[in-house]
């Protein structure tokens, strides 16, 4: 573990793209705080440009595009952590336990696994939308976890099936334990670092599901997101007004944070595979 | 006196996608060992011998007949009660420790179930009892990793862990088969000294050699049937099944050259 350590925080990869996640982390929490008026809020001269005051200038309405992108920046974050968070809790669970007991209750879980597999979320989403309303960030995550599993339960499922018939897992169950400690004590934490792989990667779907889902229309209206200012930007047409500033910080933001994932994710799959380490 | 009997002991394995295919690898088994007798279980790969060690460990469940421990059905006995007397070593003693762990893990890894109430000290000296039993240095052994110990090493600490308990019966699956020679001798003889003391032994072996050297009595497995078994002398003096016979011939000497014949 220490070894591990040591050589992330020697990998280019690890390093650049944790900083540029907690660079915008750190903006996301700390820069609104500075503002004492909301992102919403009409402060400003209408279509300004980026200017010592509003420094990403503001919307045709006068709005504070850095404090829509800094608190865009917190959404993002959130709706990462919950939805990436959800899948991994679903599909891991799914995964280890079909993978783990075998038998009926695999093949059971293995046909919803591939019934959400193929469910076209976005129709789904539509029709929940029309009827629901999907309206807080959280009850986004909830609905992209709840449609973001199924490759992780296969994953883990497959991973666990090859687990389950080693001898320490027998001699686990000769000593006594149950199950669920089973499965916590023996067998994940042989794939730990395949587990936050799969939290990285499923953090960044999310935060890309998110974006565009708020894009389109079919987000939280409530909220401020990077994809609703995009959505926003785009239906003001601050693409032919000539308002750059409104569209490219939440673009490049998403980009970045995205981007920035999948690079750690590469360089953590370098750590912990020695064989792909760059030395 | 009769520990463990099986009583025509059927293990069927569905196999392929939903279970279409049946394969049956335990077909009506029946064979007992007495307390504190070795019982060899021998037969070539794949004849059922895990299946039955797991079953008697119950590990996997029986398809047909039963299992009785001490004149009782097995699945009657509380789980853990069976575990307190019944306890097993495997084949492959790398893949009995979670390669991310400590070694003596295996042997922790007891304490909570079965031993709550022991204090730090008391259990300690639990365990260094019962690594010196199986000639281990506690020392030498304790807080090491699974790769830094030998193979025979392992296997000890694996029987030193089924040691903890006050065990009746030990399932040694092909413990010694990944060993080489003269560690293979030590375990052996560490296996004679426990039987000494009063263990049952269920010792499952594909190693004709292997099991002359230990039991009492002998019990050929092939393909899930039990087709000869009877005192060890005896079956190995003269045996009455042409498989027997078979696999005794077909165990090369040491002292004599392979011809062609
Ligand atoms: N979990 C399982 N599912 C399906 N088939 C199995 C399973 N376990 C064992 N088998 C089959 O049962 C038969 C007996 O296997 P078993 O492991 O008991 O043989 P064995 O005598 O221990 O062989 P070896 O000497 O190679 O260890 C084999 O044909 C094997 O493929
Ligand atoms: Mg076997």
């Amino acid at each position: 573990m220490r070894e591990q350590f040591y050589f992330a925080f020697r990998n280019r990869k690890v390093v650049g793209g944790l900083s540029v996640i907690l660079g915008l982390l750190v903006l996301g929490l700390v820069a609104p705080l500075f503002a004492d008026y909301g992102p919403n809020e009409y402060v400003g001269p209408p279509a300004a440009p980026p200017s010592g005051e509003f420094l990403f200038g503001t919307t045709t309405f006068g709005q504070d595009v850095f404090l829509q992108f800094t608190t865009g920046l917190r959404s993002t974050f959130l709706v990462g952590v919950l939805g990436g968070g959800i899948a991994a809790l679903i599909g891991m669970t799914i995964g280890f336990v079909a993978g783990y007991r075998g038998g009926l209750l695999d093949e059971v879980l293995n046909m919803l696994t591939n019934v959400v597999l193929v469910l076209p979320a976005l129709a789904v989403l539509i029709i929940l939308h029309a009827y629901l309303g999907i309206k807080s960030i959280p009850a986004q995550a909830l609905f992209i976890g709840a449609f973001s599993w199924p490759w992780v339960a296969r994953a883990v499922r497959a991973q666990t099936l090859s687990l389950r018939s080693r001898e320490f897992v027998d001699l686990a169950r000769l000593s006594g334990m149950g199950t669920m400690r089973i499965i916590r004590r023996e067998i994940a934490p042989n794939m730990s670092s395949y587990l936050l792989l799969t939290f990285i990667l499923l953090f960044g779907g999310a935060v890309l599901f998110a974006a565009t889902l708020d894009f389109i229309g079919l987000g939280p209206t409530e909220s401020v997101s990077l994809g609703l200012m995009m959505n926003n930007a785009v239906h003001w047409s601050a693409l032919h007004l000539g308002l750059w500033w409104w569209f490219v910080p939440p673009g490049l933001g998403i980009t970045a944070i995205v981007g920035a994932l999948y690079v750690t994710n590469v360089g953590l799959d370098e750590v912990f595979n020695p064989r792909l380490r760059e030395m | 006196m009769v520990m463990l009997a099986l009583e025509g002991v059927t293990k069927v394995y569905q196999v392929g996608a939903f279970g279409r295919r049946k394969l049956t690898a335990v077909s009506e088994v029946s064979f007992d060992v007495g307390e504190g007798e070795v019982i060899a279980l021998i037969g070539e790969s794949g004849s059922g011998k895990s299946t039955i060690g797991r079953m008697v460990l119950r590990l996997a469940s029986p398809s047909g007949g039963r299992i009785l421990f001490g004149g009782k059905d097995i699945t009657g006995i509380r789980e853990h009660d069976y575990r307190r007397e019944v306890q097993g070593v495997f084949q492959d003693p790398f893949s009995s420790f979670n390669p991310i762990f400590r070694a003596d893990r295996v042997l922790h890894m007891i304490r909570e179930g079965f031993f709550p109430r022991l204090n730090n000290a008391q259990w300690m000296s639990k365990v260094e009892a019962a690594l010196e039993s199986v000639s281990l240095d506690p020392a030498q052994v304790l807080g090491r990793y699974p790769h830094q110990l030998s193979g025979g090493q392992m296997q000890r600490m694996l029987i030193a862990r089924a040691l903890l308990l006050d065990i009746r019966l030990l399932v040694a699956d092909e413990l010694i088969s990944m060993l080489d020679a003269s560690t293979r001798i030590d375990v052996l003889n560490l296996l004679a000294d426990l039987k000494q003391r009063g263990l049952g032994i269920l010792f499952i072996t594909h190693d004709l050699s292997l099991g002359h050297y230990l039991s009492d009595r002998t019990v050929i497995l092939r393909r899930g049937e039990v087709v000869e078994t009877g005192p060890t002398t005896e079956v190995f003096a003269a045996p009455s099944h042409a498989y027997t016979r078979l696999m005794l011939e077909s165990v090369p000497r040491l002292h004599q050259k392979w011809e062609s014949k």
